[in-house]
């Protein structure tokens, strides 16, 4: 009973704060309401028994994904009212979609049923007993190591390509250069001058 | 009154479609667009625990976990090409992008 009442407020508030992301007029506000979503998402996660990805979801979207846009929200020097306009146009276009799209995955949601040998045929079946962190841990270096990996290199080409996109030399700028710091000798580095006294150099 | 699989898949599949009608309602505005593109992942992640919940297999929870690290890059690279392209022309609304012609 009390999962079911978490399960309803979760779910609607997450949906509510869906529909303020793509609807509130300031992109800030937009990115605060995907924050909540993320978080009542998590909340279900939790309500699924997925503890470990629910406190994922919170470090990675709320800790990275969403600090990012609101970063780049507010560097951004744009003027979000003039791109507003012209919303209402596309009201009755994409309200079409959205509804097409709603009715077909209302249609497959109505009419499958899962097939009683997948059941039994499961790839790594849960274990009872262990957490589900545990669990995870327990598969995921080992069975899936090779899918681990690859998320690795994901992240790995992300963060070059991020930095190799937004990276820029600017010019004017002294920098070190150890090459020719190290190629100096004492002839190139060091002029001696005969002062005499009493006069300046 | 018990949750089940249905539950679950109706709030992602509606999730879902706001991603969708949200990338329709916002043309003009990539970051929104964006934020659109990573409401339809969190739709589909939902989708694969409750699956992996209700058939007691973790492989769905090992692919959430998957879709959450390309869901983290994507985000990463569309922002730092939308900061590149403001700096070259000033602007990041949708039909201003045109420089390729395509």
């Amino acid at each position: 009973m009390i999962a079911a009442l978490f399960f309803y407020l979760f779910a609607s508030v997450a949906i509510a704060s869906a529909v303020m992301v793509i609807s509130s007029r300031n992109p800030v506000h937009s990115v605060l309401f995907l924050i909540l979503c993320f978080f009542n998402a998590a909340g279900l996660f939790i309500l699924l028994g997925a503890e470990f990805l629910a406190m994922i979801l919170v470090v990675v979207y709320v800790g990275a994904v969403a600090v990012l846009f609101l970063f780049v929200v507010m560097m951004l020097d744009v003027d979000f009212v003039e791109l507003r306009q012209g919303m209402l146009n596309y009201l009755p276009f994409g309200g079409t979609i959205g509804l097409i799209v709603l009715l077909e995955l209302a249609l497959v949601l109505t009419s499958w049923a899962i097939a009683p040998e997948s059941i039994t045929n499961a790839a790594s079946p849960s274990t009872s007993g262990v957490s589900n962190t545990e669990a995870l841990g327990q598969i995921l270096y080992t069975k899936y190591v090779y899918y681990f990996q690859a998320a690795g290199l994901v992240l790995l080409v992300a963060m070059i390509g991020a930095i190799v996109l937004t990276l820029r030399h600017k010019q004017g700028v002294k920098r070190q250069d150890v090459s020719t710091q190290v190629a100096r000798n004492p002839a190139t580095a060091i002029e001696i001058r005969k002062v005499e006294p009493g006069q300046g150099v | 009154m018990t949750i089940g699989l249905s539950h679950y898949l109706t709030v992602a599949a509606i999730l879902f479609t706001i991603g969708i009608f949200g990338i329709f309602l916002n043309r003009k505005n990539v970051i929104v667009i964006m934020m659109s593109i990573e409401l339809m992942l969190l739709a589909v992640n939902i989708n694969l625990v409750a699956f992996s919940a209700a058939l007691h297999d973790l492989v769905g929870q090992v692919f959430a976990l998957l879709i959450l690290t390309v869901a983290a890059g994507e985000a990463a690279i569309g922002l730092a090409i939308l900061v590149t392209y403001f700096r070259n022309r000033g602007s990041i609304a949708v039909e201003d992008i045109n420089l390729m012609k395509g």
